[in-house]
């Protein structure tokens, strides 16, 4: 199945966050070997060239390294995994803050309300 | 590396119809190149200049650094917009024929595709809906190992479930230093597969871009964009 990817944002980026999430989320274990870029760009129906730029944007953060000759693997580093999870969960309610706080809600109430639906969700 | 496609001052004219007016346009390899622009524009003229089934008004195209000709058929894979092939013939027929006449032609993979997509090798063109006769010239064409593919409206009677196939296949199909050249207006569904595209209007190219470079400064897709650029 090709992957999902909304087209107001460059692809790349959207491939970056994707390949996060299926390390962060375990998909992928740590120092699992990836798939080559011809067979993730085939999966994912994107460019290969976008791809390619992708897997290096990762090696930057050091999520991904490449052994010269055998291909791409996740990092071993369970702490750097883990902090790019506490990262990303800090993005995504920094988002959610910000959209609520548009509704009118102030931070108590915000708080207050996580609170009861979550109690709500366990019962 | 020498661009695989280089256009100097191209020019078409058809009578007092202008065509391609001054095109100058490199395409390098191992990119994959969407030519885009609405009915018209002159997409399919680029492409017939390419493949010598037209020949310039004034300005020169070179591929791999020669001028059209044998040689350069000999590297480029061409699928055009309408099928050439006897509708008698079986696919195995065709195979063969493909096979006699393309030094590059890898029949191994065509018959992988073939069986992918559920096509029997003894049927034959006639009896084929015009969806399976598109698939059919789509797997001859990427069955060769060209260093340039012309692609002029692949995608355009498959359904979407096949079309997504045949992306992947083209994908895996082209080797790394190949470059793909194709013209399309189903835009959204091919621009997650190209590095740069090209816009092409009244003739003449008013863009030139990669795909995420569109996305970057304008925020949006490169259909997006088209439908902005060439609103009616």
């Amino acid at each position: 199945m090709p992957w999902t990817l909304n087209s107001e944002r460059p692809i790349y980026a959207q491939i970056i966050e994707r390949i996060q999430l299926e390390i962060i989320s375990g998909h992928y274990s740590p120092g699992a070997k990836i798939p080559s870029v011809r067979d993730l760009a085939s999966e994912a129906a994107v460019n290969p060239n976008t791809m390619q730029k992708a897997l290096t944007e990762l090696e930057k953060t050091g999520l991904v390294s490449s052994k010269r000759t055998s291909g791409r693997y996740i990092t071993e580093d369970v702490l750097m995994i883990q902090s790019t999870k506490k990262k990303i969960a800090t993005d995504y309610i920094n988002e959610f803050l910000d959209r609520i706080k548009q509704l009118g809600f102030e931070k108590e109430e915000i708080v207050e309300l996580i609170l009861q639906l979550s109690r709500e969700d366990e019962t | 590396m020498s661009p695989i496609l280089e256009c100097r001052n191209l020019s078409k004219s058809y009578g007092n119809k202008t065509a391609l007016s001054n095109i100058n346009l490199s395409l390098e390899r191992g990119k994959i190149v969407g030519l885009l622009g609405p009915n018209g524009s002159g997409k399919t003229t680029l492409i017939k200049l390419i493949n010598q089934l037209l020949v310039p008004t004034a300005g020169e195209l070179l591929i791999d650094g020669k001028p059209p000709s044998v040689a350069t058929k000999k590297i480029v894979s061409y699928l055009p917009e309408r099928t050439y092939l006897n509708d008698w013939m079986n696919v195995t027929d065709i195979i063969n024929f493909f096979a006699d006449f393309y030094e590059d032609f890898d029949r191994s993979r065509a018959y992988d595709m073939l069986s992918s997509l559920g096509i029997e090798p003894g049927d034959r063109l006639k009896t084929m809906s015009k969806g399976t006769k598109e698939k059919v010239q789509l797997i001859l064409v990427m069955s060769r190992r060209a260093k340039l593919y012309c692609l002029d409206e692949p995608i355009a009677g498959v359904d979407p479930a096949a079309r997504d196939y045949i992306l992947s296949t083209i994908i895996n199909n082209y080797a790394e230093d190949a470059t793909l050249f194709i013209s399309t207006h189903l835009i959204s569904d091919v621009e997650n597969i190209l590095d740069d595209v090209i816009f092409l209007q009244n003739g003449q190219i008013t863009l030139t871009s990669s795909v995420d470079e569109i996305r970057y400064k304008q925020g949006k897709s490169v259909d997006g964009l088209f439908r902005e650029v060439f609103r009616c």
